[in-house]
């Protein structure tokens, strides 16, 4: 898929380095010409969004690292120090803790849009699994940073999440000491989680240039689902899509703002500002919202099944819900990648969505009674969704007629 | 924490699953069983709020002259309180008020001196130990970021109407309505010596009804000397005390939108332009 204009450098400077170091050929082919399906709607937006806040959380987190005081006794009050003392403190530390939510909310738009238009399908399979892994390497990352703070939700959310590894047989206990620094959450938990906190987000650019790596070569899916034919089906990437996506970028920070500046702790739990007390329990402890679903399904397990302890059991299905995603290009096997032309798909999908939004409002609740009755349903359809409906819905469904390209598509709504 | 470690075994599907419930439903730390809090109208609230700087000095002399002798505010500066804002002291009020504050320093052969504006608000007592011993074994809370650390609970969907609305005064409000419903405890519950009953809590605390009617003599006449005008007055310098910042970081954000809408706006166009030769 390389440019369809090319670089032909004229410049003789331009020449002798492109002769050494094609790295303007490079950016040529792959950020201007890159030829992109004209049809990708803006639900396509969202990877530019989530490069743009990659580069935000760095930025700002480099900053609040300079500031930043990884000492138990210490944490807190220099987190105060940074919003209350250090020049546009408040706005630094607001846009990074907000951030982390914005960041989050951008990912899973992501990856329903990908799951909507079978964007994981072959050719794409690796360009999914990298994704997988970037969300899990930014859960990762999250948690870690929701320590930092040290207050009564860091330590809590830190103990018992730690807490979630010590389930695995045998080699649990270790883990969970190796995680922890120690027997119990105390400074040297903190140490290597700001240690860590601040590696990961390397890691993650460094699988989000593979993942766009991966992207570049079949090229973008669209909404048609049916693969570029002729250069008439795309544009060439700048100017098309870069504005596009910084269009996108500007109206997704309106909602970003908002929270930076007139409620940036809302998205957090008051808890979070008594200092991190290791005599007191808070009387919730609830993870961010964007864990939520998965804290739902976590807690849903609550019945000991053969020789599994509930405790468990409900890590397995808790790890499970994440690593199935890996498996996903083969648990569908339906050719046709759009779920606009798969009508026994589409109910299904839906049905996810609202499960996966079912399970984010009980993971918030108290694991008990209709709540607790409502997880279990929602985690039995979050497991059935890939491992039934998909393989079997793959097999007995008759797919709506594709469109022959993706001009024709283009022209067909245009004539209706 | 070694016995805390292993308590927490199970913890997973135990403790924790019987306890979340708050994050979605926002702010609600201590779980608030007592009668239906009063919202208050701040002038702080809303995307144009900010403090009033009359209410702030008149909450800072309740803290002075009430709250203070048990609770700190350690990471209150005296020269905060002359800061654009905030209270808006002159500077020379606030160097005359933090002389009269001593700061104890090791360094100096006297191992002490007097305050300046550069210093934090010292703490009542030296340790927690000596707090508790002078307070019947509770610990007063440092006042520093109090207000955040509170919250109301609300209701669906008016939790949900926060995110809008951009409501952050959970804690002002939690703090007027615990220090407006010290009322005398319902028959059938007995408090125990040392403690008082909250109807707002609904439940009992360590700390006595600190107001009462007239406690604090303002200057003029203007402002009634009541225990719902203190309580307001605390409630918002406390607010202040947790976040000084606020009025300019609002102010910022009413500009940084208007100007991002202007741009979304110009960016909308500059993309339709380029593709209006595009069928799509």
């Amino acid at each position: 898929m390389s440019g369809q204009s090319g670089y032909n450098p004229t410049n003789p400077v331009e020449k002798w380095l492109d002769e050494r170091l094609p790295i303007l050929r490079f950016s040529k082919e792959h950020l201007m010409d890159f030829p992109t399906p004209k049809n990708i709607n803006y639900w396509w937006t969202f990877g530019a969004i989530l490069m743009f806040m990659l580069v935000i959380q760095i930025i700002t987190g480099i900053v609040l690292a300079m500031h930043y005081t990884s000492d138990a006794s210490l944490a807190f009050d220099s987190v105060e120090h940074i919003r209350r003392n250090v020049n546009y403190g408040r706005i630094i530390q607001g846009t990074h803790a907000v951030g982390a939510s914005m960041f989050f909310f951008a990912v899973y738009m992501h990856i329903f849009r990908g799951l909507y238009y079978g964007s994981y399908k072959a050719p794409r399979e690796i360009i999914w699994i990298l994704g997988v892994l970037i969300f899990v390497l930014m859960m990762a990352t999250s948690f870690m940073g929701y320590v930092l703070p040290w207050g009564q939700m860091s330590f809590w959310a830190a103990t018992v999440i730690t807490e979630i590894f010590a389930a695995v047989p045998v080699v649990g206990e270790p883990i969970l000491v190796l995680l922890r620094g120690g027997f119990a959450v105390d400074n040297a938990t903190l140490t290597r989680f700001f240690s860590l906190h601040y590696l990961l987000p390397f890691i993650i650019l460094a699988v989000v240039i593979l993942h766009i790596w991966a992207l570049h070569v079949p090229g973008n899916n669209n909404p048609t689902g049916v693969e570029v034919k002729t250069s008439a089906d795309t544009v060439p990437f700048h100017p098309y899509i870069t504005m596009k996506d910084l269009f996108a970028v500007v109206v997704f920070l309106i909602p970003f703002a908002w929270f930076v500046f007139f409620a940036p702790d809302i998205l957090g739990h008051p808890d979070n500002y008594i200092q991190a007390n290791s005599q007191i329990t808070p009387p919730h402890i609830v993870p961010e919202w964007y864990f939520l679903p998965f804290y739902a399904i976590l807690r849903a397990i609550d019945f000991d099944m053969l020789f599994i302890s509930s405790k468990l059991g409900g890590v397995i299905f808790f790890g499970g819900s994440i690593v199935i995603l890996f498996f996903l290009p083969w648990l569908d096997g339906s050719k046709v990648r759009s779920g606009s032309y798969r009508p026994l798909f589409k109910p299904f999908y839906w049905l996810f969505v609202l499960n996966f939004l079912m399970l984010t409002y009980l993971g918030a609740q108290a694991a008990e009674g209709i709540f607790l009755l409502l997880s279990k349903v929602g985690t039995a359809y979050y497991f059935a969704y890939f491992l039934l409906v998909l393989p079997i819905v793959s097999r007995i469904e008759t797919p709506n007629p594709l469109p022959a390209s993706i001009s024709e598509s283009v022209l067909g709504n245009k004539g209706e | 924490m070694n016995k805390s470690s292993t308590t927490f075994k199970g913890l997973v599907l135990g403790a924790v699953m019987a306890l979340s419930g708050g994050l979605s439903v926002a702010p609600a730390t201590a779980a608030v069983v007592g009668v239906e809090p009063e919202l208050q109208k701040w002038t702080f609230a809303g995307i144009f709020g900010k403090y009033d700087s009359n209410q702030l000095q008149r909450g800072f002399q309740v803290f002075q002259e009430v709250c203070s002798s048990c609770h700190g505010a350690r990471l209150m500066s005296f020269r905060n309180l002359s800061e654009e804002g905030g209270p808006l002291f002159s500077e020379d009020q606030v160097k005359t008020l933090a002389a009269e504050y001593i700061i104890l320093d090791p360094e100096l052969a006297e191992g002490e001196r007097a305050a300046t504006p550069a210093d934090n608000w010292p703490n009542p007592f030296e340790t927690e130990r000596d707090a508790r011993a002078s307070n019947n074994g509770a610990f007063p809370p440092d006042f520093s970021v109090l207000a955040k650390a509170r919250g109301v609970s609300q209701k669906f969907p008016f939790w949900a109407l926060n995110y809008f609305t951009g409501y952050q005064e959970g804690g002002a409000d939690y703090i007027y309505n615990l220090l407006v419903n010290y009322t005398d405890a319902p028959h059938d519950v007995e408090v125990p010596d040392g403690q008082s009953w909250n109807a707002y809590l609904g439940g009992t605390l360590a700390m006595g009804p600190p107001l009462f009617e007239g406690i604090v003599d303002y200057e003029g006449d203007s402002v009634p000397e009541t225990v719902e005008q203190y309580a307001a007055d605390i409630s918002a310098f406390m607010m202040w005390m947790a976040e000084p910042h606020l009025a300019s970081r609002k102010s910022m954000g009413f500009r940084t939108i208007v100007f991002l809408l202007v741009l979304a706006g110009m960016m909308y166009l500059v993309k339709r332009k380029i593709w209006s030769n595009v069928a799509h």
